[in-house]
């Protein structure tokens, strides 16, 4: 039992991250139809930006590692901004093919850019928070798992209530329904569009930070597999669809955390693909997801 | 308060509309009238900033606004209600009011502007947390217009009201139409297939075709003339 609560718990904590990732990927789909393949790349800046800062403040230190969180969350937040700028402002009305590989493009652009500044050999990702060990029963808590899941519920809620609750939200909705609707009512669609990546990206920076303390070896490659399991989950919980990214990216974590405590350990990475093609076959909308027709 | 002049528009080598001019007095309600494919939603579109025309000019107010983007148009308090309503369906009716009040940055007159719609259309209040797609057609076609009456506007184009929508609750919307350009003093340009609705509602009529103006007049007059009867008005 104890054994059972214990990966349930390291498993909530790995999809909560993949939750905040798989946020960017469908926020950026629901008002552009297309998937922001550099998105994982802004994560492995996230988690770069958060070793340099870590350097600049106390080790262990709430406080520090608060600070840190914000300053890379803002970093990233400007660095989606100018991709969606300079890389897909200019192809709004091209074919998704043309978008798609522009979005391959950054994103390599942004890995192979990582490896000349930040050298291709893994760093060691320093403890920015204070770093305690719980017990309760027969579970062990660690305080990362802990900030990990206190950031992202934080996180989810306010997102939660932007997208709800404010003006800039509803039309980031508006425009996600129907984008000639939103202008006529005077809306600035690349005024939601580029907070929409801003909004996404900060997410995709407190993911990589979560990651990497979780996970503390970070490289300019890092980010490509963690971000093809949160493309899965938002796929799983139906692309587009806020809820559905987060529900996806908590079901992967704890999945894959499941298989790798078992003897089927070695197909920890596959068993994203394996729910991919499943979901595809079985419910290409996703769960939360709903077939739409495409508005001409 | 428009102005239209030698205005052609096309879909890339497809001529929609092909040099029209027309001009709509501060106060009335004009429609353009005009077969499936004649340019009147080409035209309406251009004019509110979707689409780029080829030439012409169009003036608001005195004012060039051909090129402006269209999220500037209806900062003029010009407003579009698209064909087909356009109505964000997985937002709740009164999301959808809000968002017409996009631009509005005063609360008092946010919230007369929305009692106003709901005086004209208590069905839209009884239904404000439900989502605007699962509304009939018609109440759809009331939140279309609900949504542009939040924008404030001086100047309301509305592309087929009465399309796809159920006989007896056309007349409601007509009737609402009028209202709104007699008590409001919103000037009314109004699109339609349904010629004889139509000009009974207007003062002056364009009737288009194949993206020419064909014809112009008093509606009062157009309703009378043979040619037009023959056409379009059911003989
Ligand atoms: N998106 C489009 N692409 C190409 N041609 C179009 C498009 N929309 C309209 N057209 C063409 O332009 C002409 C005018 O269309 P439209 O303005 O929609 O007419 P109406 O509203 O009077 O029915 C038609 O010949 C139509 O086929
Ligand atoms: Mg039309």
């Amino acid at each position: 039992m104890s054994e059972f609560l214990q990966q349930l718990l390291n498993g909530l904590s790995l999809g909560a991250i993949y939750a905040l990732i798989a946020l960017g990927y469908t926020m950026v789909y629901g008002v552009l139809r297309f998937i922001n393949f550099a998105h994982s790349d802004v994560f492995m800046v996230g988690a770069f930006i958060g070793y340099y800062m870590g350097k600049l403040v106390p080790e262990g230190t709430l406080w520090g590692g608060l600070a840190v969180l914000g300053v890379a969350m803002i970093g990233c937040a400007l660095l989606g901004m100018t991709i969606e700028r300079l890389a897909y402002r200019r192809l709004r009305s091209a074919p998704t093919l043309n978008v798609l590989i522009t979005a391959i493009g950054v994103s390599l652009l942004l890995e192979y850019t990582g490896q000349v500044f930040f050298g291709a050999a893994p760093r060691n990702f320093p403890a920015i928070f204070p770093v305690r060990n719980f017990q309760i029963g027969g579970v062990i808590i660690g305080s990362n798992q802990l900030i990990v899941i206190a950031v992202s519920v934080v996180l989810m809620i306010v997102l939660q209530l932007i997208v709800y609750r404010t003006r800039i939200g509803t039309a980031m909705r508006a425009v996600s329904l129907n984008p000639k609707a939103a202008v006529l009512m005077g809306v600035n669609n690349d005024v939601v569009i580029s907070f929409t990546f801003g909004l996404g990206s900060a997410l995709a920076a407190a993911g990589g930070i979560l990651y990497a303390l979780n996970y503390p070896s970070i490289d300019p490659l890092m980010g490509v597999m963690p971000g093809l399991k949160a493309f899965v989950a938002a796929i799983l919980g139906g692309i587009g669809n806020i809820p559905g990214a987060a529900l996806g990216g908590l079901i992967l974590g704890t999945v894959e955390t499941f298989v790798s405590g078992s003897q089927w350990s070695t197909y920890k990475d596959a068993i994203a693909f394996a729910i991919l093609i499943i979901i595809l076959l079985f419910r290409p909308a996703g769960l939360l997801g709903r077939f739409t027709v495409e508005k001409v | 308060m428009l102005s239209i002049t030698d205005l052609s528009v096309s879909y890339g080598a497809i001529s929609a509309l092909s040099g029209i001019s027309f001009s709509i007095n501060q106060g009335s309600i004009v429609t353009l009238i005009g077969g499936n494919g004649a340019g009147k939603t080409t035209t309406l579109r251009t004019i509110s900033g979707l689409l780029r025309p080829k030439a012409g000019r169009i003036e608001f107010l005195g004012e060039d606004i051909t090129k402006l983007a269209a999220h500037k148009i209806v900062a003029r308090s010009l407003c579009h209600v698209p064909e087909g309503r356009m109505i964000f369906s997985n937002l709740t009716v009164d999301e959808n009011l809000s968002m017409g009040a996009y631009l509005q940055r005063d609360p008092e007159l946010i919230a007369k502007n929305r009692d106003y719609v709901f005086s004209i259309f208590p069905r839209l209040k009884e239904r404000v947390k439900q989502m605007a797609g699962t509304l009939s057609g018609g109440e759809q076609q009331m939140l279309a217009i609900g949504r542009a009456l939040m924008s404030n506007p001086k100047f309301l184009m509305l592309d087929e009201p009465s399309l796809g929508i159920a006989p007896r609750l056309i007349s409601t919307i007509f009737e609402k139409i009028v209202e709104i350009n007699q008590k409001q003093g919103i000037t009314i340009l109004l699109v339609e297939q349904n010629a004889n609705l139509a000009l009974e509602v207007s003062q002056q009529a364009y009737v288009l075709e194949t993206g020419r103006i064909v014809m112009q007049g008093e509606s009062k007059q157009l309703r009378t003339d043979p040619q037009l009867k023959a056409t379009y008005l059911g003989g």
